[in-house]
């Protein structure tokens, strides 16, 4: 191409992109210039062809339905599913384990549980829960449909309750083993983050909400009621999940 | 956990976030489906890019400043269809720039003319040119993106934008002008 012209600044120009100072100038070029003329009607042609054409591919319907349902699923406040919420726990759960955590000289909860469940464990489980794939077994806020979810995984029947209009969603259960047993984990919502409540039966007797153990930014509370034994963790607030175990034993 | 953009942090955004991000990126998911369309050259491969690039904006949102959410958007959406490309294609990608390899004369206005009544050659010969080139065609030609938003979508300086859409251009042009010629062979 011989003209300077006909490179970047004719499409700067078509595109409308030049200043006025600028544009006056080429369009000056323009009624000396044949080759700019020709490369200009090109552009013209090929634009209006393009328009012609119509292209432009708009989204089906079903993809936007698609969208809005996960974006839905993946607001905490709301709900969760696996698939929506792995994806940014995944993250998270990635620089947890990346900061190299290390887990010892950990109170035991030996004290008060025989069935020898130690804090480490707990929150082994509940950093598990947030990899990949793994907070939910069945992602449901209709505690209908978290309960039955159990039916035959397990030798009891967790208590499954939404406590949404108390500002701790469920978000959906899954199964667990702690020390060696399997236990149901309940996943609740708290503003932005994830509280696991696991539980799992006793013969002991009811004992009140222990107070919070707190450890590398995770606390956790246990509490024995009707023959369930429960341990609640998250890095939400001790008093939130206060809150949350006092739901539970209402 | 915070976030400060897109690729570091993540947020676990509420419903208030959520009717924010329906409003104001949502309505965007034409523009990013057809560029993925149009990058990937296939419609379902965009079904599912599109759909991972809008919940990755929504995960990234608290990262949006409040400017353009369409060529907020769009970069994202970019950013995955390269990423898609570099995992399932990346051929497609190696093959970018070598767009001298066949210099031949410019389409004319009539030829363009003949090949526009026909989208399926049209659709053709911009899925030939490099994923570069076609985007540009896209973001400037389909979805009337100004110069600052097609380098801002795709991260690259706007003299670069500028040159790339003039190579583009007589790129296609050519494309063009070559199923016509040969169409035109045959018939005589």
């Amino acid at each position: 191409m011989s003209c300077d012209f006909c490179g970047t600044l004719l499409h700067a120009y078509f595109d409308g992109e030049l200043d006025a100072v600028r544009a006056a100038e080429f369009e000056r070029h323009l009624e000396s210039c044949r080759e700019c003329t020709a490369t200009l009607g090109a552009a013209e042609s090929m634009r209006s062809t393009l328009q012609r054409a119509q292209l432009y591919e708009t989204a089906p319907t079903e993809l936007r339905k698609k969208i809005r349902g996960e974006l839905k699923v993946s607001t905490a406040s709301t709900s969760a599913s696996p698939v929506a919420a792995w994806r940014w726990l995944a993250a998270a759960a990635a620089i947890l384990l990346v900061t190299g955590v290390a887990w010892f000289a950990v109170p035991h909860f030996r004290a008060t549980s025989p069935e020898s469940v130690t804090a480490a464990e707990v929150i082994d489980a509940h950093i598990r829960s947030l990899q990949p794939g793994h907070l939910t077994d069945v992602a449901s806020t209709d505690q209908h449909t978290v309960k039955p979810w159990f039916d035959g995984k397990l030798d009891f029947v967790p208590p499954v309750h939404d406590f949404m209009d108390e500002g701790f969603p469920l978000l959906g259960g899954r199964l667990d083993v702690l020390g060696e047993r399997n236990v149901a984990a309940l996943v609740y919502g708290r503003r932005k983050h994830f509280i696991n409540v696991f539980v799992w039966p006793t013969k002991e007797a009811d004992t009140p909400i222990h107070p919070p153990g707190s450890r590398q930014g995770y606390q956790w509370v246990h509490w024995r009621h009707e023959g369930m034994e429960f341990c609640a963790v998250s890095d939400v607030s001790a008093e939130d999940l206060h809150e949350l175990a006092q739901l539970f034993v209402q | 956990m915070s976030s400060t953009g897109q690729g570091k942090g993540w947020d676990v955004l509420d419903s208030q976030d959520r009717a924010r991000f329906e409003q104001l990126v949502l309505p965007h998911l034409d523009a990013a489906f057809n560029l993925s369309r149009w990058l990937l050259r296939s419609r379902s491969d965009a079904e599912d890019v599109a759909q991972e690039a809008m919940l990755r904006a929504f995960r990234f949102f608290r990262g949006f400043n409040g400017g353009d959410a369409r060529a907020w958007l769009l970069q994202i959406v970019r950013n995955t269809c390269y990423t898609w490309l570099e995992k399932n294609r990346q051929v497609e990608l190696m093959t970018e720039f070598d767009e001298d390899l066949h210099q031949q004369s410019s389409a004319t206005p009539e030829t363009l003319a003949i090949a526009g009544d026909n989208r399926e050659r049209l659709a053709r010969a911009l899925e030939t040119l490099p994923v570069r080139f076609r985007e540009v065609i896209i973001l400037r030609e389909l979805e009337g993106c100004s110069y600052k938003e097609i380098a801002s979508i795709t991260s690259v300086p706007i003299g670069t934008v500028m040159s790339a859409l003039a190579r583009a251009r007589q790129r296609l042009q050519r494309a063009l002008a070559q199923p016509a010629q040969q169409e035109a062979s045959h018939e005589l």
